[in-house]
């Protein structure tokens, strides 16, 4: 591994202040299940880690009538315990324990999930479902993204220098909104996904869907919304024919590549398959009430 | 420029000095001779290097030794009382449950935290949650046998 300094600043500012007054090249370290592997390859120059697990605000979750307030660096062990959120975001919390082991989930955060950007992470569709805003600190103040624009490239996403993700929200859904996740794995545990597929659904008294959000994972470079895919839902009772639309519209909208794990063809296909179900456990859910 | 890190191994006070760049798995065994914990993959995929931090179990190989400032760590050494097994160490002995016996001290670390946080797991629950623990030997069958059998003993024993 490379030479480190390290350093666990207590308040924001403090970690923004050593981020841009570094002399040498910086990282953000939340539970460093990704970093750590990724500093063990290196060979050259030292890296200075501002670990940010000590800053209380990074690593605590309130769920309000605003909606959710996510501490980037919070571990997923603890974020799934929480049945509040379970409760509002059954899709968001899926996607948290679908990552690695229990092990891995003792460290890994989704804001590092999120900021590492690798185009099978588990939890950005599924962010992106739920209308997720990254409150990015910096130097210069503050700013905000939606987590579909916040992520740029495979590995990238938009910080600049000095920069570091501070909260994840998700505005409170209307009623009778829920969420799903579903992602395919050769294996049945400790696998990266081949493809997902998070479908958020808003329902009216009569069971008519009148808003829905539907992002896809591991099939692009980037996860991906697909607004097409929505709009073939709403206006609909997730009938056949309104799922088959839906599906054809991720597949349309997925640039997949072929690897070990599955050819470009058998992605295109199998996240129209998730994206179907999960639409469908999304409005059971929402259907099923708070 | 080498750390100096306070800590908590198995309830006692400990301190230790370390580059940053060393991880927890490291500290242990070369640092601290606490050889019980295991290194297969050192990339946080096999679960050899199980440890719980802070009530959370992890793979000490994905944690750096200067994370361990302030903290409280298990391992596989704090598990049995002084002369005496721990239930899940002994059912592992009586189910034969290991061979080379590599993954061993991972999993026993893991089921003791799987059964203080679900005493009563179902058999499909204790293999998710252990799921990260790999044996390349015994084909998990016996394993599974232990763990089944050390929560029944326990909840007996509560
Ligand atoms: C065995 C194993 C299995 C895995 N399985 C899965 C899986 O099934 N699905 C999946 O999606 N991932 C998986 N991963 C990858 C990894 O665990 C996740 O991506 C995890 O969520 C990363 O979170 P972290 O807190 O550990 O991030 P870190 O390693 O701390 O950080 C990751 C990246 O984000 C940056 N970063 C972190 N926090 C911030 C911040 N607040 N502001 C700015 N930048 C920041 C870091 O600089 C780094 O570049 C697995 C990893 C391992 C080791
Ligand atoms: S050595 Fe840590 S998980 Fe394998
Ligand atoms: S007994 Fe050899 S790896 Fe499990």
């Amino acid at each position: 591994m490379v030479a480190l300094t390290y350093h666990a600043p207590t308040t924001l500012d403090e970690a923004v202040s050593l981020l841009s007054n570094a002399t040498l090249p910086a990282k953000v370290m939340s539970g460093g299940t990704d970093l750590i592997i990724q500093m063990q390859r290196m060979i050259d120059s030292e890296r200075l880690i501002v670990d940010v697990k000590k800053i209380p605000e990074l690593t605590t979750a309130s769920l309000s009538a605003e909606g959710l307030t996510l501490g980037p660096a919070l571990c997923c062990s603890k974020f799934t315990r929480r049945d509040d959120i379970k409760q509002r975001f059954p899709g968001l919390v899926e996607a948290a324990y679908l990552i690695g082991s229990t092990q891995v989930q003792g460290r890994a955060s989704i804001g590092g999930n999120l900021c590492n950007a690798s185009p099978a992470a588990d939890t950005i569709p599924a962010l992106i479902a739920n209308n997720a805003i990254c409150r990015i600190h910096g130097a210069g103040g503050e700013r905000r993204i939606a987590v579909e624009k916040f992520v740029t490239g495979v590995g990238q996403n938009c910080l600049e220098e000095g920069e570091l993700l501070a909260s994840i929200e998700i505005p409170a859904p209307a009623v009778r909104t829920k969420d799903a996740y579903l992602r395919f794995i050769p294996r049945t545990e400790m696998d990266i996904a081949v493809a997902g597929a998070a479908v958020s659904v808003t329902l009216d008294e009569q069971g008519t869907c009148i808003a829905a959000r539907v992002a896809i994972g591991a099939v692009a470079p980037t996860a991906l919304l697909v607004p097409a895919a929505a709009e073939a839902l709403v206006g609909s009772r997730l009938e056949d024919g309104a799922l088959a639309k839906a599906s054809a519209a991720v597949s349309e909208a997925a640039s997949p590549i072929t690897d070990r794990r599955g050819t470009a063809d058998f992605r295109r296909h199998v996240v129209g398959v998730l994206t179907k179900r999960a639409a469908k456990i999304a409005a059971e859910r929402a259907g099923e009430g708070e | 420029m080498k750390a100096h890190v306070t800590t908590r191994i198995n309830q006692e006070s400990v301190e230790f000095l370390c580059e940053p760049s060393e991880t927890l798995l490291r500290v242990l065994r070369d640092n601290l001779g606490m050889t019980g914990t295991k290194e297969g993959c050192g990339s946080g995929d096999c679960g050899a290097c199980s440890v719980v931090l802070d009530g959370e179990l992890v793979c000490s190989c994905l944690v750096l030794g200067v994370e361990a400032q302030g903290a409280s760590i298990e391992t596989v050494e704090g598990v049995a009382a002084s002369d005496e097994l721990h239930v899940i160490q002994q059912k592992f002995l009586e189910h034969a449950a290991l061979q080379c016996g590599v993954c061993t001290p991972g999993l026993i670390v893991a089921t003791k935290a799987l059964l203080a946080e679900n005493p009563s797991p179902t058999e499909a629950e204790a293999r998710y949650y252990l799921a990260g623990n790999l044996c390349r030997c015994t084909g998990y069958d016996k394993i599974i046998k232990a763990v089944m059998d050390s929560a029944a003993t326990m909840r007996e024993g509560a």
